[in-house]
């Protein structure tokens, strides 16, 4: 990527390598992983052993009675602290300690408090548990009609219009159904030439940031602080003021450097128990989850996709219909967002006149699902590419001239009935085919070892609508200080914000300091999750040193000094109060406009303030005898606007694809009756070194988001998009074996080799 | 099973300092450097030495700290991250993870580092599928591994100079 400033202070643009770097290659930065507090306590949890059940009895006396154990607590010890201990962000569903009955392994019952973590974690497993085992549903599909509900009523958070309707809702696991209808679907279905109708799958899998879950809350007078590794710590705040009945300002949030977050640590996860067990003992208490815990607390959507299209003879696509189920496990979390903000893109980057969807949260008996690097839509492109190919082979078009007839342009309108603008989508689509060679022959392979090239894209939306807050300080001596609540987690958003403060005041990034998120100190942000801190953050920081900047020639203007004197800054404050003396702050608040989807029809002429496109090519190997595949080129490009850094920016595209290479590929939550096998890196393995594609690389097509802070818009997710079907579309297209189901696993593919020469293997 | 069993004092040599710790039988030595020499360069993640995380050098060898027993240390050379900028310069591994862009979160970094310390004392020029087979029991949930890799090739320059 080239390094052109584009700006008049030279700052976007720039490849500068993260502010923090000496402080990660010394282990000198900080995580929340590392604190302790005095007199702190550690909470260690004791966690169901069954998938649905009534609780008849906690037995602690024997835990109470180790030495060292402070206090064993269930969800009675919490009610008397919090009236009502249900949290969520969409549904007030899940409780601090399970209350009554469980709803998936592994759910949390008790807690044991001790100095010693040791002690605690004996303790813990020495609470005796006896519940009356329920029937219980963990297939997505089979939650629809089963009758084994996973909670008796719908607990809708009161805080939302749009969910107001599903208030007090029974007998039923749909936590949330999302419906649009574009054109008249039914009728082009009725008139068309061909249809095809396809249903895909994808796996549930964990997000396994290296740093697992931590919470520390210190509550004492009442006021609390709680450290913790959270990407929201504006929500826990007012989440945790919620549960207590506390003003927000007696809630103090601080994070600092993330181990890895991937959407597994958005919204409240280990905080409420914390905080409860520190209002309980009157001291510090901090929770740090195991690897083997964090596949209990959050995982990303096992999904059902029905997709049916109704295609002309020349290959124009002119309807789609698309049944959508998330398995969103025992409690909502996010999954009901999920089901909506990206179930409304899940006929893909396609124009197409006549458009069905139906989108589905779903509870089940299994561990909870939320946010993972994409926000459903891995799910929704697997099911969507691999279908586009399908119809390009069943029509016997070229998958990419097929996808070049009927793609989404510029000025077009989308499903949501939104003028497609600034979405680079055909730019992307063309780069990606000139990348891989498409239409060029290659090395196809001989013998036992065939070779395939498949591509794909996809086409997001940024959740809207959401705001960020930001101020910028400048010192006496000019430096400057920004203080913004978005939380680094490995993208790099220090080093951004720093970039954009710093070309908005005509300062070097390096020289200025970011405050890491401290809810007393940093403004409200709504949170780092769905590639939206870059466009959001980006503008209230810009806003805010703007506003700095403004204030300081006032100052000049003030103390004297002509207008473009190139007078240091410190001079002005040494002008105004004879000294080394003041702070001049700017503050920007930065509200994208935006327009719900109607109720009905998902329609809206304003869906998102900025579009995402991620596409991939691959060129895979598979070995005929064994089903292994190998990839040996995996290209990512996405249209992310003007970079801020495009060296952080290409690390983050190639590091996507490289984590989802394990989606696509071997990673898979397996569980029996309920209980998860797998859940720990013995047996669920991620990309190691040794699973890199001899070829890899990433790049941006050339766009601007107008709309976005210097041109920018969020590149976190992008990369993930496109990776499954790409592989799978290549699978296809080497050995003719397709694949409807994640991961694409040696076994799978040698059962599909086996039913393609007529000779099935048995089922297990 | 009981937790508690007769503490012991080890004596080892700690970033060039010899020192001395009681510890427990089964108290580990990422335990054992985190929470009594506030060595937090030294992490737990898997807690299966499958991640690479809690990587230490032991007499020069990269050990997971978090299956390796603290009493193992008794009489040993320890090294950890933090030693190798002790005198404020960093290691040419360390710069060379800098200049090369070698980790997103950091999380991991330490253990890489130490990894990629032992391999090139062991082979100064490694080859790809040797870098590949010495930092493949390290874990990078970011995918900053294209970047490590020339990371490595950059610091065996490095320290050719």
């Amino acid at each position: 990527m080239s390094d052109v400033p584009r700006f008049s202070s030279g700052q976007i643009g720039r490849s500068l390598p993260r502010l923090e770097s000496r402080a990660k290659v010394t282990g000198t930065a900080e995580y929340i992983h590392n604190l302790r507090l005095p007199g702190m306590l550690y909470g260690k949890i004791c966690r169901s052993t069954v998938p649905h059940g009534r609780i008849r009895c906690i037995e602690t006396r024997a835990a109470a009675a180790i030495g060292g154990v402070h206090r064993v607590v269930t969800a009675a010890d919490i009610r008397t602290v919090i009236a009502e201990p249900y949290y969520g962000p969409a549904f007030h569903d899940q409780p601090i300690l399970a209350e009554g009955k469980v709803r998936h392994v592994g759910e949390p019952v008790a807690a044991v408090l001790a100095a010693d973590p040791h002690i605690a974690e004996q303790a813990a497993q020495a609470i005796e548990i006896d519940y009356e085992p329920m029937p219980a549903v963990f297939d997505e599909v089979e939650a629809l009609s089963s009758a084994v509900f996973v909670h008796d009523q719908l607990k809708p958070a009161g805080t939302f219009a749009d969910l107001k309707h599903l208030v007090g809702r029974r007998d039923t696991n749909i936590a949330l159904d999302f419906h649009l209808r574009r054109g008249d679907p039914a009728k082009a279905f009725a008139n068309a030439e061909q249809v095809f109708e396809h249903t895909f799958r994808t796996q549930q899998t964990m997000h396994t940031p290296l740093e697992p879950h931590v919470a520390l809350a210190d509550a004492r007078d009442g006021s609390a602080t709680i450290y913790s590794s959270t990407q929201n710590p504006s929500f826990v705040r007012t989440e945790i003021a919620r549960l207590l009945g506390w003003p927000e300002n007696r809630v103090r949030v601080k994070t600092a450097f993330l181990g890895g977050g991937f959407g597994a640590k958005v919204y409240v996860k280990v905080e409420a128990l914390a905080m409860a067990l520190s209002l309980l003992a009157g001291r510090p208490v901090k929770i740090a989850l195991t690897m083997e815990e964090q596949f209990f607390t959050i995982s990303r959507h096992a999904s059902t996709f029905r997709i049916k299209s109704a295609v002309e003879k020349d290959g124009r696509i002119t309807a789609r219909h698309c049944e959508v189920f998330y398995n969103g496990g025992a409690y909502a979390d996010i999954g009901p967002r999920v089901a909506q903000k990206s179930g409304f893109t899940a006929a893909g980057p396609y124009d197409i006149e006549n458009t069905a969807i139906d989108s589905f949260e779903i509870y089940t008996n299994r561990p909870p699902a939320g946010a993972f690097r994409g926000f459903g839509m891995p799910q929704l492109v697997w099911a969507y590419e691999g279908h586009t190919d399908l119809i390009a082979r069943g029509l016997g078009l070229d998958p990419l001239e097929f996808r070049r007839k009927n793609l989404l342009r510029e000025g077009r309108p989308h499903a949501t009935g939104t003028i497609m603008r600034d979405a680079a989508t055909a730019a992307v689509l063309e780069r990606l085919a000139q990348r891989i060679g498409w239409g060029q022959s290659f090395e196809r392979g001989r013998g036992t070892l065939r070779r395939g090239r498949g591509i794909a894209v996809g086409l997001k939306a940024a959740i809207s609508p959401t705001t960020s807050v930001a101020t910028v300080a400048i010192a006496a001596d000019g430096s400057c200080t920004v203080y913004c609540g978005t939380v680094d987690m490995g993208q790099g958003s220090t080093t951004a914000m720093a970039q954009i403060a710093a070309e908005t005041l005509g300062l070097e990034a390096e020289a200025v300091q970011v405050v890491a998120p401290d809810t007393d100190v940093t403004p409200y942000d709504m949170g780092t999750l769905g590639s939206r801190s870059t466009f959001h953050m980006g503008h209230a920081v810009r806003l805010a040193a703007a506003e700095a900047k403004t204030k300081l020639a006032a100052l000049a203007a003030e103390t004297g000094v002509p207008p473009d004197t190139n007078l240091p800054v410190a001079e002005l404050f040494r002008r105004k109060y004879g000294m080394q003396a003041g702070t001049v702050v700017g503050s920007g608040s930065y509200l994208p406009s935006y327009a719900p989807p109607d109720h009905a029809t998902g329609q809206t002429p304003n869906a998102t303030p900025f579009w995402m496109i991620g596409g991939s090519a691959a060129e895979i190997e598979v070995d005929t005898e064994t089903g292994l595949v190998r990839v040996l080129r995996l290209i990512t490009v996405a249209d992310a606007g003007t970079p801020v850094n495009p060296r952080i920016l290409e690390t983050q595209l190639t590091g996507a694809a490289i984590q989802h290479l394990g989606m696509t590929l071997f990673e898979n939550m397996e569980f029996t009756d309920g209980q998860l096998r797998n859940p720990n890196f013995a047996e669920y393995k991620i990309p190691g070194i040794r699973d890199l594609p001899e070829q890899l690389t990433a790049e941006i097509v050339d766009a601007v988001q107008e709309s976005g802070p210097y041109g920018a818009k969020g590149v976190g997710e992008t990369g993930t998009f496109a990776v499954a079907p790409a592989i799978a579309n290549a699978l296809d297209d080497a050995v003719g074996v397709r694949l409807m189901e994640l991961p694409i696993t040696p076994e799978a593919v040698y059962r599909g080799l086996r039913r393609a020469a007529g000779d099935p293997l048995p089922e297990e | 099973m009981t937790v508690s069993a007769a503490p012991m004092t080890i004596r080892f040599t700690l970033n060039s300092a010899v020192v001395d710790a009681l510890i427990t039988p089964h108290q580990s030595l990422v335990e054992l450097l985190r929470e009594r020499f506030d060595l937090f360069g030294v992490r737990e993640s898997c807690g299966q030495g499958l991640c690479g995380c809690c990587t230490v050098l032991v007499d020069g060898h990269a050990v997971s700290s978090c299956l390796y027993l603290a009493a193992f240390a008794d009489g040993a050379e320890v090294i950890t991250v933090e030693h190798l900028a002790a005198d404020g310069r960093l290691d040419p591994v360390q710069e060379a993870f800098i200049e090369a862009g070698a980790f997103q979160c950091g999380f991991c970094t330490p253990g890489f580092v130490l990894m990629t310390k032992q391999l090139l004392d062991e082979i100064p020029d490694p080859s790809d599928d040797e870098i590949r087979h010495y930092l493949s029991g390290n874990l990078c949930r970011c995918g900053a591994y294209p970047e490590i890799i020339a990371a490595v090739k950059l610091a065996a320059q490095k320290r050719a100079v």
